[in-house]
């Protein structure tokens, strides 16, 4: 069973496949999770996931199977049972499969760093512990927590065409969290939200976060936030960071321009969209001030490639330019369905999920403001950072936020910490009124190893990079007792 | 269209390669060293259908083991594919014990590991062949014929096994299926249904389809925009189901009520429920396995909630340690896979009539915490949630998003709970799909909060 980087056509055995195209898609990935929890060395974890989805277009039908066995004949036979379904549904078909493209992409793509040497497993322990060890003995601190995990990945995709594509990754995921409770509350820092830290790489990635010495920071911000008062509630300007904006992006940007949603694919699940097909290139979607990309070229972000797992080429392309709506996230066969350009954005979270269309890195570009001239410019507000709730309706318009920590602004200036900020919108009015853009001093490469979706369901790496925002008359609240 | 030929062989098969796998393990085992094993594995048939159409069909034949290396309090585990074909997955096991075990020493000892010593075996075998996808889906795309359906036809067998170096073999199989759909009004209104289970019945998907077509009369009447206000609201055992798997997120978790995590923590400082409120985490009742990760066997019923009071928790073998307390059968998550919250007096057919004016909400839609220690919950209600008055449905309410306490919603605002309980299947299928359920009732609700 070689592995996928060595994997050939010649691997095969003779195929006498009676269809218009397939590919075989094999997944190779091995991962390893390090963490120690208040001070104790949780189990080493480690996994090595292989297997391969073979796709087929025959008689304008559609057809996937997926496999562990790698064999030659077991990869063959992948073949013929997705040949076998394409053509026994063929009938029923959503759409003639003889329209699709038939791509022949070849080349090669690698992440930052990817072969660059990593602290050994020891050295990870010993990091951890040291983090661990540095949350404050106080009888307030009642959970903390240091991880971090490697994933090393090699896709490769051939095509009936002649593609041929080989992609190494290697991904990295450092959290961290305190705990703090009195007087019946309880309250959490996480280091930039539930692994927003995902990123392309190596070693270089906890050095860019400042991992090290970071957990008595979150430690003395948890103790500060149980004494904290609530967040105060009525329409005022909100500041939001980097690990809150990635949030807003993804879940009332992302997913409502997301080409198969449109379509009406994920209406028994996920849910619909309330963009629809005629606003593009018309549809006001924000100020002038939001400018919004697609984009797998930035080589540190989580979900960045060279190919999408369709076999088309990465791209960075607008999707809203001055806030005008340009084009969805939808990748060639969505791109076909609707009759619109898209995105290379056709993706599968593991080799036994075929591709759906999936946001990968999509960034709010940088504008002009400092942090110190957003404060500035707000009267009455509050600034607030990293999401700990989330929740929007099935058309990605009605959403309510919750940050971990909020700070409040008056007159310019940052005031208290407040718990428990929450604010809440509608999609399609809200990036309205965006009205400062912080520059890139501001800007953080965060993402999300959890974005869920599709039929059956899949959670995939995406990533965000965003400035921080101001926003005006938002309807902000805090806790119960508020 | 023909079964797979590995999903056809393996009912039959399955049982006997996890064994293999297992007496492969106890021989690559040296003196001093355990191990525990988990094996999970399905053969799936997945027929996506949009618009009264195939979408995406396909099959996915999946099988791992992760094993876990024990010697000496230290421990290490790794959780691997395989490929079906056992001389290459033995040569995997082989290779995964040879590197645990040179990880596990490098390991500090564990505290908080506990091993399951007496050797419990269990076996149970559940449900019947299905037909083939193909006539399924004839049968699904006959039945929706003129009708807008959406949604996802998941069927096969699921395995799941756990064997130790003590001997213990304990073996789960399930063939179920697990039909849902969505038919389309237009834009959001749509009726959804579920027809799941371990044996295909095509006089019930009839009667289920035909059910939801009419619903979609009332779906198709013109749409009501509510304010945001306190209304009286009918929860369906669906909308319940995720409040339920709302709480189910740490909620019960002995570890996040240890460390005053858990949305419930309050309930053990004096907050409670409704009186007539009793939750369980009931596995004799669902689909779950008897068995835990770690080989711990599950009691039949763990009380959760009792007359309003929570009275339990679920605690892993891990946690246990912890915090000194005894195990009772829940996986590392301590998330319940059998949740039963027991029934009330009102007759579910007279639940229209009790709400009398107010909202009857179908379905709810992506919930989470506002307020995590005071269980204030924040989400959408979708799909059939119609505005009626005086026990009539007068119109489909536009969505409306709701915020407000579990302590109101299931306590002081709690009017009724139906007789009849419902036992939804999970329909999950993240990485794989799921064996669990919930039983549960409908709420009649005095007023809820909606926010926008």
């Amino acid at each position: 069973m070689p592995d996928a980087d060595r994997f050939t056509f010649s691997d095969l055995p003779p195929l006498s496949l009676d269809c218009d195209f397939w590919t075989l898609r094999r997944v190779d990935e091995m991962s390893e999770s390090f963490a120690v929890r208040k001070n104790v060395a949780l189990p080493h974890a480690s996994c090595t996931d292989r297997g391969a989805m073979a796709t087929v277009y025959a008689g304008g039908g559609y057809g996937y199977a997926a496999t562990g066995d790698l064999s030659p004949s077991g990869l063959a036979s992948a073949l013929e049972r997705a040949a076998e379904l394409a053509r026994a549904t063929a009938k029923y078909a959503l759409f003639d499969s003889r329209t699709l493209p038939r791509p022949a992409p070849r080349g090669e793509y690698a992440s930052p760093s990817v072969g660059s040497p990593m602290r050994s497993r020891r050295e990870c322990y010993e990091l951890l512990m040291r983090e661990s060890r540095a949350a404050p003995t106080d009888p307030r601190i009642v959970d903390w927590e240091a991880s971090l995990a490697v994933i090393n990945a090699t896709h490769r995709l051939i095509t009936s065409e002649g593609g041929d594509i080989v992609q190494r990754y290697r991904f990295l995921f450092p959290h961290m969290s305190v705990t703090a409770h009195a007087d019946g509350d309880t309250q959490s820092r996480t280091l930039y939200g539930d692994r927003g830290i995902c990123q392309q790489g190596g070693e270089e990635i906890l050095e860019r976060f400042g991992f090290a010495g970071s957990m008595r920071r979150l430690a003395d911000e948890a103790l500060e936030l149980v004494a904290a008062p609530n967040c105060p509630s009525g329409t005022m300007d909100v500041l939001l960071l980097p690990d809150q904006m990635i949030l807003q992006i993804h879940e009332s940007i992302g997913h409502p321009l997301e080409l198969d949603r449109i379509l009406g694919d994920e209406r028994n699940f996920a849910g619909t969209s309330f963009v629809t097909p005629d606003m593009f290139g018309t549809y006001r979607y924000g100020s002038e001030l939001l400018n919004v990309t697609f984009d797998p070229t930035r080589g540190e972000e989580l979900a960045s490639y060279g190919w999408d797992d369709e076999g088309r080429a990465a791209e960075r392309v607008h999707l809203i330019r001055n806030g005008i709506l340009e084009r969805p996230l939808g990748g060639a066969t969505s791109q076909v369905r609707a009759g619109l350009p898209g995105t290379s954005n056709a993706r599968a979270d593991n080799w036994n999920r075929p591709p759906i269309d999936r946001m990968a890195n999509l960034n709010l570009e940088a504008g002009d403001a400092t942090l110190a001239e957003m404060i500035a410019g707000i009267e009455h507000g509050v600034m607030m950072e990293t999401n700990c709730s989330w929740s929007i309706d099935d058309s990605r318009n009605k959403f309510q936020f919750g940050c971990e920590r909020g700070r409040l602004i008056e007159n310019g200036k940052l005031g208290a910490v407040v718990k428990n900020p929450n604010y809440r919108g509608i999609s399609a009015s809200f990036w309205r009124s965006l009205k400062r853009v912080g520059n890139e001093s501001t800007v953080r490469v965060l993402g999300s190893p959890h974005c869920g979706k599709g039929e059956p369901s899949q959670v995939i790496r995406v990533g965000h990079a965003s400035p921080a925002c101001v926003f005006s008359d938002v309807a902000v609240f805090g806790g119960e007792d508020a | 269209m023909n079964a797979p030929r590995d999903i056809a062989a393996a009912p039959a098969l399955m049982e006997a390669y996890f064994h293999d796998l297992a007496a492969i393990l106890d021989r690559a085992l040296v003196a001093g060293e355990a191990y525990m094993a988990w094996f999970s594995a399905e053969a799936s048939d997945f027929v996506r259908m949009n618009h009264g159409k195939v979408r995406q069909p396909g099959t996915v034949s999946q099988r791992y083991l992760e094993i876990e290396l024990i010697k000496d309090k230290r421990h290490a585990s790794h959780r691997v594919s395989l490929t079906g074909n056992l001389d290459d997955d033995r040569e995997a096991l082989h290779s995964i014990v040879a590197a645990l075990r040179g990880i596990v020493p490098d390991m500090d000892e564990d505290p908080h590991l506990l091993v399951a010593t007496d050797v419990v075996p269990t076996r149970s075998v559940r449900g019947e062949p299905l037909p083939p996808a193909e006539a399924i889906i004839d049968s699904v795309v006959g039945a929706a014929s003129g009708l807008d359906l959406v949604g996802i036809y998941a069927g096969g067998p699921i395995h799941r096994g756990f064997a130790n170096a003590f001997g213990q073999r304990n073996w789960h199989e399930a063939t179920t299926f697990n039909l849902q759909w969505s038919l389309y009004h237009r834009d959001d209104k749509a009726v959804k249904s579920t027809l799941s289970g371990f044996a295909w019945d095509e006089r019930s998907l009839v009667s289920k389809m035909n059910e939801a077509r009419a619903q979609l009369a009332h779906v198709a009447m013109p749409a009501r925009t509510l304010d945001p206000g306190k209304y009286r609201a009918y929860l369906t055992p669906a909308a319940m189901e995720e409040i339920a798997g709302l709480l189910c997120w740490g909620g019960f978790s002995a570890r996040a009520l240890e460390t005053k995590q858990s949305s419930l923590s309050r309930m053990r400082e004096g907050a409670r429920l409704d009186q007539r409120v009793t939750i369980a985490e009931a596995t004799a009742d669902g689909v779950a396995p008897a068995f835990q990760g770690e080989g711990f066997v599950r009691p039949q019923r763990v009380a959760l909630v009792e007359n309003g009071e929570l009275v339990g928790s679920l605690v892993s073998p891990r946690t246990a340690r912890e915090f000194s307390l005894a195990a009772n059968g829940a996986n590392g998550g301590e998330g319940p896979e059998s949740l039963a919250i027991d029934g009330g007096t009102l007759d579910a057919g007279e639940a229209l009539a009790a709400l009398d004016t107010g909202l009857f909400v179908g379905n709810l839609h992506y919930l989470n915490y506002s307020d995590r220690p005071a269980c204030r919950m924040t989400g959408m209600t979708r799909f059939a949630t119609f505005w009626v008055e005086n026990g009539r449905v007068v119109a489909p309410v536009n969505v409306l998003r709701f915020d407000d306490t579990i302590y109101r919603i299931l306590g002081s605002n709690l009017e009724a709970l139906t007789k009849q309980t419902e036992l939804i299947l999970e329909s999950g299928t993240y990485f794989e799909r799921a064996l669990a359920s919930m039983r549960l009732p409908g709420a009649l609700v005095s007023e809820i909060e909606f926010t926008l």
